[in-house]
């Protein structure tokens, strides 16, 4: 039994429209759920406001649900549009797609759910800073989105983008290492940017004269947090719009996808790790304003040695690209 | 189209290197960030302290740092030397 290129190509829209909302549905999921739950907790504290905190709920999991909804729209064009087969090529580029937004995905929607959860237990405790609240809730949400978006971008440069005139052989592979390393680059930036903003939305409502340093830390701490997101971006627009010679050989390919695989991977640790760092750091310039400068030093200090193994992983799929 | 045995290896070995430095940089670099996130609390906590603290912070992120520099020499290794 064997099967044409059109077949393949169908398979692959299938797949990876199905892995798309698949692995897109987890990350918004818990992060909604975990938002609701705060949100319980804090009205149990303080029913009188239960209006309050019922709006900030539905608001910051409305922010959590774009992730999802962004591998939905890219689960819906897998499914519903026409592709014609070119090559193979064709088919590794509908995988890669859907499989970049819906790793991408996960992280961004479990960590909106945690500024969300902060805000709603934040105004059970100080009722009169709801809007502030709601402004560093959103302001924080934001940035945790970034990572998702990246990953929708290197969908639809990958849906949009013309690979005919490329050979297959390693073309196949660097499209599918692209798809890889934006997608899994994504969940660690997503989920530490969250830790950092639910830090700074339980620091406001502790100690509400902070909010200036809490805000601008904030940001400091979670575009530090982005950074490997933005090295998962690199190496997967490196892989998508460099022209790779025609080989014969499996070498090269496995190379390229290994290139991908690793900065992916290697993007999950340090997003979260720094995203911790930075947590604790807003949390305690919350409480203790004096030591501002100290902890900003020791955050950035803390959050370099972690990144190091990113930047290891940034090198090795550099070298894998470049050199091998 | 025939695959030669020494392709394959080298092709396992670029893959293998890429998984290793992959999944070798999850570990420290959680671990990095809980150690930087514990001296940032004890920094809240004691600020007269802060020198004392981030050497400390400082030794132990370079201990557990260790397994990630295994895996970037593993990785190297099956790049180069294999």
């Amino acid at each position: 039994m064997s099967f044409d290129t059109q077949t393949w190509v169908n398979v692959a829209a299938f797949l990876g429209g199905g892995m798309a909302m698949g692995f897109g549905a987890i990350g918004a999921a818990i992060g909604e759920g975990y938002t609701a739950a705060e949100a319980n907790s804090a009205i149990s504290r303080n029913p009188d406001i239960s209006g309050e905190i019922f709006k900030s709920m539905l608001v910051g999991q409305a922010i959590a649900e774009s992730a999802s909804i962004f591998a939905l729209v890219i689960a819906m064009i897998l499914l519903f549009t026409d592709f014609t087969s070119v090559s193979c090529v064709t088919a590794c580029v509908l995988l890669a797609s859907g499989l970049s937004m819906g790793l991408g995905a996960i992280g961004s929607g479990v960590g909106s759910g945690f500024p969300a959860g902060a805000a709603c237990k934040g105004m059970a405790r100080q009722p009169e800073m709801s809007g502030r609240l709601t402004t560093n809730m959103l302001i924080g949400s934001a940035v945790c989105q970034t990572p998702a978006i990246f990953a929708l971008v290197t969908s639809f440069i990958l849906l949009f983008t013309n690979f005919s005139g490329r050979p297959v052989s390693p073309t196949w592979a660097a499209i599918l290492g692209a798809g890889f390393a934006s997608g899994l680059g994504a969940i660690g930036s997503g989920l530490g940017g969250g830790l950092v903003a639910e830090a700074s939305c339980e620091g406001i409502s502790r100690q509400p004269l902070s909010v200036t340093p809490v805000t601008n830390i904030m940001l400091l701490g979670q575009a530090v947090t982005q950074t490997t997101a933005i090295y998962g971006l690199l190496i997967s627009f490196i892989l998508m719009f460099k022209a790779f010679p025609e080989t014969s050989s499996i070498a090269p390919p496995m190379a390229l996808l290994g290139a991908g695989l690793c900065m992916g991977l290697g993007a999950i640790g340090p997003g979260v790790g720094e995203g911790f760092t930075a947590q604790s750091a807003v949390r305690w310039i919350a409480r203790n304003e004096n030591a501002t400068g100290d902890l900003t030093r020791i955050m950035l200090v803390g959050q370099a040695v972690a990144e190091s193994t990113g930047i290891y992983s940034l090198v090795i799929a550099l070298v894998l690209i470049f050199v091998v | 189209m025939a695959i030669e045995g020494a392709e394959i290896i080298k092709a396992a070995a670029f893959l293998g290197a890429g998984l290793s430095m992959g999944l070798g940089a999850i570990g420290p670099g959680v671990g990095e960030g809980m150690a930087a996130a514990k001296a940032c609390e004890a920094i809240g906590k004691n600020p007269k302290e802060a020198g004392l603290l981030t050497r400390t912070m400082l030794v132990g992120q370079a201990v557990s740092e260790s397994t990630g520099i295994y895996s970037l020499v593993i990785a190297l290794l099956l790049l180069f030397v294999v």
